[in-house]
């Protein structure tokens, strides 16, 4: 982690971290002013996400239709690789955003901009900083949280809860913010809020985990977005690409590997899929395997494998000062393993007890309505997305693939189902990924190209964009049923 | 074959699943072959006929008895099942597995199947079921998966008997079959339904849900989501395989489209609009999960399969390959379904969707025969027995109440059983054939038994009678049928010069039944040329509300209603203004009276000039009233409604008709005698006199401060505040008092204050709010303004202005109703102008919506409108000609087309301004 050195003392103007530094000093530049790749992902190079003429039609037609700002942002252009699956998600975010709702819109902006922050996500803080004041919002609200109605400011404990430690909330966070009073939240705007805040945090994951660019838009001459541009360090934006690109670049070692890696996984799969017939394993079985699962998790230590940090260092490293923290309260509040905190022991979510689809429609339906349609659409659609192949082979069916990959980010969150045995991860998720897993969903800001290109090393880009689109919907999924759930206790 | 002839002849004819047979001469082996592997030889089969019908009729010989009553669980319970002997219901949830006796007075704990030291998942059950035939059989539902069967005859403590573990996912639903003693089916959320023969070790068949009439998943059009129709999508797959994997290019695409669309069209007459210009793509095969199964309580090999993805699927049983039927019964995955225990086709479906549908399955086509709507999704629907139409619900969110419907009365539930704490999760009647008793189990950890006699009826509570005033003054007017009949002897109507046009009687044709209410609906109608609202509507256009002085308001309103022949409205203006404005006050006075501004305001103003008048002979009396009035003031100045209480006071002590006679009569000697005849009396007001000028200054700052910036800033914009006036307002505050003192010291000597009117212009108003005449008592409060505005309270105010903007609106005045909020002085009134004012244009260039500033499109970068005479941006008000559709500035405009009759763009066209 190169944010490793950053000191707020030192930095008063802008930050910069350490490496940052050292380049700039040898490059004797004041100051990196374009991202250092080109396209809308740092990711992914630019040639990969163009796309043949149909679907940038259809891309643009839809951004013109769902779009708040009206522009092919970064974000769309790297999500139309998978036209079928922006339909919906700009669908839903446009209905967050523009339609009717309870809250009124700079609200809804604010709201992203506060959900945004919890991740020092800049990308999504600036973009919402323009919607905000676009919209009709008081500028002085964005000098931080003490110039927010005090409404907003509590809203602050359930965003903490929700980024990093969802299983948290409990309906007194509920009672707290709806019990009669001069600010107040009536259940609606709350379900309302929620669901920004879950859509952003989730959305936070994605942006880091494809290594979005910062928008190229000289135009914007907002000044409070050139001050916040200013005050980021741009590896923050493009995280340590630059320093690793040199090195990675010529990474034809793994060739070899991952090709056998992949006829491996391929393999693995099969063998699964074979195995179900005849090899059952035993309810405890079962059960351990959960439990294992989740604790393994808590080895698979987020960073950059290379030079692994103690776990303690890290929580430090997040309470940065930087500009985004003026949104936040408690920086230093972070992701904690579920699995951790062995003496309280909290009770596994049972996600048979409480579904998206039985439970948690039916209440965000019936408080912010229509807003469950969209929602299920999403998640069916990115649950059942699939092209049927897998890097260069054709005909696979990844079910059991995708399965992994969602149960796997719940399993974090503490959300355990059934009938699902979480063997099946170990075997499908490679060590290299699951830290990917890991980093996007609990600690996306610390996201870094290095990651990303470590695992699977063989499959498209449009793939990996794949799985960040389903850990994020699996994230999203997850903070909603936790919130959901304590709504639903405050009901009854 | 021979197995076959023997089937049809078992069968009733009306089977669908025997029609179905006939034509299908490839069935016949695996029919049978499926026949025999269940045990259902043709002999076998007959038995079960038999049985069936014995069960049928063995109505319930011995009359149960109990009342209601409930116990508590250790844990929430998810699913129950009643034994066929009505006595015992066993309770199933993650952590509970117990069977309860029912007896008299309350549950008995009978056995707790739940045994082991650690519980597996295995014993987590998401559904239970209690064999019909077999009381010793059960079966469960496990959520990791597994089905579980229980023999309760075993002896050992542990009861299980069997472990099926073929579904992968969480099993939503077991159901043994209802006559044969060792089918089961089960229903899983990864989509397969499997049947088991409780003598095997494993699945006899398995059903996937996937396995669609038309074989595979959907295809979807990229343009507006568009289901091809799967019959097409054979076609399609047909012609080119490898689509399905997304691995054609572009070209073959189109080709595909082509064809498709083309097919489309022949074969459906749906309006597509135009060639869909975005790939398809294969929505895949994942197959969708089962949330409930049932067997035909009628059809012996018919089963019903709920999904997911809302459809309804009808299975053969011994058709595995194919469903026999499938539709769409709801939006949204389908929770429940239920056979109906007499009407063979009977069917209802409960879903998310909060709908409870119960269809025909018998016609070609299932037809949707009832549809009953609730207030939550429905989790679980179950028939009531021995009444044909009714059927019990419970929700699976937030409502946690049960309910028994009369489906042809789908809007009022027939009963209603409150006494779960939080949402119920299973529901079974006691008895095949006993009505009354209903068991439950809930989340709330509680198991209970009602009785239909104690459940409570909304009917009851339900208003039996609906009225409706529509616009034009028509009336409609619903009652229970009963009622009608009762009054129409007494002609109730007759008296009035309006008559029904028509009358309506609904009358169900089914057999008669209590509950079941039939109403009249009688509209009636406004007399043919009355045009009853004309008045209304002319009043409103044509009053005068602000920007003249008080009395010329007054005398224009007063016409105008005397020219609408409203006699007494005219004469309440005349009198209003004879009230507020009557000629012997001083003119400075009357025209800041007239601004229709604050009383206190005006006043205040004529005060001051009055000071410097007469300033140097009252200065002692002031010096000495004030005194007084400093002495008197703690007692009562506290009451802000001083001027009010003197007021009353002045009544009381001076007679009721006085006032009247003051209005009537001549104005100045009335007044005078008025004091002069009561010596004595002048003394006492003296104090009084005091009281208003006291209340001034306290009443000014209410005046000034409440008013928000947005206040403010209507009142600035409002012609008729001159800005001189305003700074008197606020410039004149507390020295003043002792001057305000005297001045009005001086008025009440040659008149009443028109505050003396004000208890009576209330009443007024309110009488003609209370007589529905809104329009008059907003009219007034906004023309007198401060006058009278401080004697009603806010609410009251804002009752009436939104009462009288609704009807402007729905007059469609919407300029009245614009000039009426905009006059308003009550804040959530006036805000009313303040929502919804942004107005979004799209650039002329690129047709696309300017989000950020009006005037600069984001995306051509380029100034949308110019002005043609300056050559600047138009920031504001733009104007421009239809014909040549040039434009720029109104100003401008205004000013060339004085001067010239072309266009300033020069493009030859001859505009016009009007």
């Amino acid at each position: 982690m190169n944010r490793g050195g950053s000191s707020p003392s030192a930095a008063a103007n802008y930050l910069l971290c350490t490496n940052c530094r050292k380049v700039l000093r040898k490059d004797k530049r004041i100051r990196v002013s374009q991202p250092l790749t080109r396209g809308p992902s740092a990711f992914i190079p630019e040639k990969e996400v163009v796309q043949a003429n149909t679907v940038v039609e259809r891309t643009n037609f839809l951004v013109e239709e769902y779009s708040t700002s009206g522009r092919l942002d970064n974000i769309t252009q790297v999500m139309s690789l998978h036209t079928q699956y922006l339909e919906s998600f700009l669908r839903s975010q446009f209905y967050m955003l523009r339609m009717d709702g309870p809250l009124p819109l700079p609200y809804r902006h604010y709201i992203a901009i506060m959900a945004a922050a919890r991740h020092q996500c800049s990308y999504l803080i600036n973009m919402h900083v323009d919607e905000f004041l676009k919209t009709g919002g008081i500028a002085e609200w964005l000098n931080g949280l003490e110039y927010v109605p005090q409404r907003l400011k509590n809203l602050n404990e359930i965003n903490k809860l929700l980024a990093h430690r969802p299983w948290l909330i409990t309906k007194e966070h509920i009672q707290k913010l709806v019990k009669t009073g001069e600010n107040n939240w009536s259940l609606p705007e709350l379900v309302h809020a929620v669901v920004l805040l879950a859509h952003y945090h989730a959305l936070a994951s994605f942006v880091f985990g494809s290594g979005i660019n910062p928008e190229r838009d000289p135009e914007i001459s907002n000044g409070f977005r050139l001050i916040s541009v200013n005050n980021f360090c741009v590896c923050d934006l493009a995280n340590d690409n630059n320093i690793e690109n040199a090195s990675l670049s010529g990474s034809n070692f793994g060739i070899v590997d991952s090709l056998s890696e992949l006829e491996a996984l391929m393999e693995r799969m099969k063998r699964l899929q074979e195995e179900r017939e005849d090899e059952e394993a035993t309810q405890e079985e079962m059960s351990t395997r959960f439990e294992k699962e989740k604790k393994e998790s808590l080895f698979v230590v987020s960073g950059d494998t290379f030079h692994s940090f103690p776990h303690s260092e890290f929580e430090d490293d997040m309470i940065i000062t930087s500009d985004v923290s003026r949104y936040i309260e408690d920086p230093g509040f972070g992701y904690e393993d579920f699995a951790r905190r062995g003496e309280e022991h909290l009770p596994t979510f049972r996600a048979q007890d409480y579904t998206w689809e039985n439970h948690g429609f039916s209440l965000v339906n019936r408080l912010y309505s229509d807003i469950g349609h969209l929602l299920d659409e999403k998640f069916r659609m990115v649950y059942n997305l699939t092209y049927n192949t897998m890097a260069t082979h054709e005909d696979v069916d990844t079910t059991m693939l995708r399965r992994a990959l969602f149960n796997y980010v719940h399993c974090m969150f503490g959300i355990r189902y059934d009938d699902y045995d979480y063997g099946e991860v170990n075997q499908l998720l490679e060590r290299s990924l699951k830290v990917y897993i890991k980093t996007v969903t609990c600690y996306p800001e610390r996201t870094t190209k290095r990651m990303y290109d470590s695992y699977w090393r063989q499959f498209k880009h449009s793939e990996k964009v794949h799985v960040n689109l389903l850990l994020m919907e699996a994230r999203m999924q997850a903070e909603l049923l936790y919130a959901l759930r304590a709504i639903t206790r405050h009901l009854t | 074959t021979s197995a076959l002839c023997s089937l049809l002849s078992f069968v009733p004819p009306q089977s669908p699943a025997a029609l179905g047979l006939v034509p299908r001469a490839d069935r016949v082996n695996s029919g049978s072959h499926l026949a025999s592997l269940l045990g259902l030889t043709d002999s076998g089969f007959s038995d079960s006929m038999e049985k069936m019908s014995r069960v049928t009729t063995a109505l319930g010989g011995s009359v149960l008895t109990g009342r209601t009553m409930h116990c508590h669980l250790d844990a929430p319970a998810n699913a129950i099942s009643v034994c066929r002997d009505a006595a015992q219901v066993v309770v199933a949830g993650r952590s509970i597995f117990k069977i309860y006796a029912i007896e008299e007075e309350q549950f008995v704990e009978k056995l707790n199947l739940r045994v082991g030291r650690k519980p597996s998942l295995n014993l987590s059950c998401a559904d239970v079921v209690w064999h019909q035939m077999d009381e010793n059989l059960l079966a469960t539902a496990a959520t990791n998966g597994v089905v579980v069967t229980w023999n309760l005859g075993r002896p050992s403590r542990n009861k299980q008997d069997q472990l099926f573990t073929e579904h992968k996912r969480t099993v939503n639903k077991v159901c043994f079959h209802p006559t044969e003693a060792h089918v089961l089916l089960s229903g899983s959320q990864d989509g397969f339904m499997k049947c088991f023969d409780l003598r095997r070790k494993d699945s006899v068949s398995t059903f996937s849900g996937e396995a669609t009439e038309a074989g595979q998943g959907r295809w979807w059009v990229m343009t507006g989501w568009v289901p091809v129709l799967p019959v097409l999508s054979c076609c399609v797959l047909r012609l080119h395989p490898s689509f399905a994997h997304g691995q054609m290019r572009d070209a073959e695409c189109e080709d595909v489209l082509k064809t498709t669309w083309l097919l489309w069209r022949l074969c459906v007459a749906a309006p597509l609009g135009t060639l869909p210009s975005g790939p398809l793509f294969w929505a895949t095969g994942q197959s969708e999960s089962v949330r409930d199964v049932q067997f035909s309580i009628r059809d012996y090999f018919t089963f019903a399969s709920t999904f997911e993805n809302g459809n309804v699927q009808l299975w053969d049983i011994r058709r595995p390959d194919r469903c026999e039927r499938m539709f769409t019964a709801h939006n949204g995955p389908v929770f429940c379904c239920d056979w109906h225990p007499e009407d063979r086709g009977w069917l209802a479906t409960g879903g998310r969707d909060k709908m409870v549908k119960v269809w025909d399955m018998t016609t070609h086509r299932a037809k949707e025969m009832h549809c009953v709507q609730t207030i939550a999704s429905v989790a679980r629907v179950k028939w009531r027995p021995e009444c044909r139409h009714h059927l019990a619900t419970c929700s699976m969110m937030v409502d946690h109440n049960i309910y028994v419907w009369d489906v042809r009365r789908p809007f009022v539930p027939a009963a209603m059983f409150e006494e779960h704490r939080d949402v119920t999760t299973g529901i079974a009647w006691r008895h095949p054939h006993d009505p009354s008793f209903l068991l439950s189990g809930s989340k709330d950890s509680s198991l209970c038994q009602h009785l239909f006699r104690d459940a409570s009826q909304p009917v009851e509570r339900a208003n039996p009678e609906g009225l409706c005033y529509g616009l034009f003054g028509d009336l409609a007017f619903a009652a229970k049928e009963s009622l009608v009949a009762a009054e129409s002897g007494r002609k109730p109507y007759t008296g009035d010069r309006r008559h029904p046009i028509f009358f309506k009687r609904k009358l169900d044709p089914a057999e008669p039944f209590a509950g079941l209410a039939s109403s009249a609906l009688s509209v009636f109608e406004t007399e043919p040329g009355g045009s009853a609202m004309r008045w209304f509507v002319d009043t409103a256009e044509r009053y005068a509300l602000a920007g003249r002085p008080l009395a010329e308001l007054c005398d224009h309103n007063a016409k105008v209603a005397r020219e609408l022949g409203r006699n007494q409205v005219a004469q309440t203006w005349t009198m209003l203004r004879t009230i507020y404005c009557s000629p012997g006050l001083l003119p400075t006075a009357n025209l800041s009276h007239s601004v229709g501004k604050g009383g206190s305001c005006g006043l205040q103003l004529m005060n001051s000039f009055n000071l410097k008048d007469m300033a140097p002979g009252l200065g002692s009396e002031t010096r000495l009233d004030r005194s007084k009035g400093d002495a008197r003031s703690d007692t009562v100045l506290l009451d802000s409604s001083a001027t009010l209480i003197t007021n009353e006071d002045n009544e009381e002590t001076e007679g009721s008709d006085v006032p009247a006679d003051y209005l009537l009569g001549d104005v100045e000697g009335e007044d005078d005698e008025l004091y002069l005849l009561d010596p004595e009396h002048t003394h006492p007001e003296e104090p009084e006199c005091v009281l208003p000028q006291e209340a001034f200054p306290l009443r000014h700052e209410i005046v000034d401060t409440p008013p928000g910036p947005e206040h403010l800033q209507d009142k600035a914009d409002s012609p008729h505040v001159s800005g001189s006036e305003a700074d008197v307002a606020s410039l004149a505050p507390m020295d003043s008092s002792f001057s305000l003192l005297s001045v009005s010291h001086a008025l009440y000597d040659s008149r009443l204050p028109p505050d003396f009117f004000s208890v009576l212009v209330r009443d007024m108003l309110h009488f003609y709010a209370e007589q529905g005449d809104v329009q008059m008592a907003v009219s007034v409060l906004i023309v007198l303004g401060e006058r009278v505005r401080k004697d009603i309270d806010e609410q009251t105010q804002e009752h009436w202005y939104t009462s009288y903007i609704d009807l402007l609106q729905r007059f469609r005045l919407w300029n009245v109703s614009n000039e009426v909020v905009k006059l308003s002085t009550s804040r959530a009134v006036s805000c009313l102008n303040q929502a919804s004012t942004t107005l979004h244009v799209n650039c002329s260039h690129c047709k696309r919506p300017m989000s950020s500033r009006g005037w600069v499109c984001d995306r051509c970068h380029r100034c949308a409108s110019m002005c043609a005479v300056c050559h600047h941006v138009v920031k504001g008000l733009f104007v421009w000609c239809q014909g040549c559709s040039h434009g720029g500035h109104l100003q401008h405009i205004m000013k060339w087309l004085e001067g010239s009759s072309h266009c300033p763009a020069g493009c030859g066209h001859l505009c016009e301004y009007s």
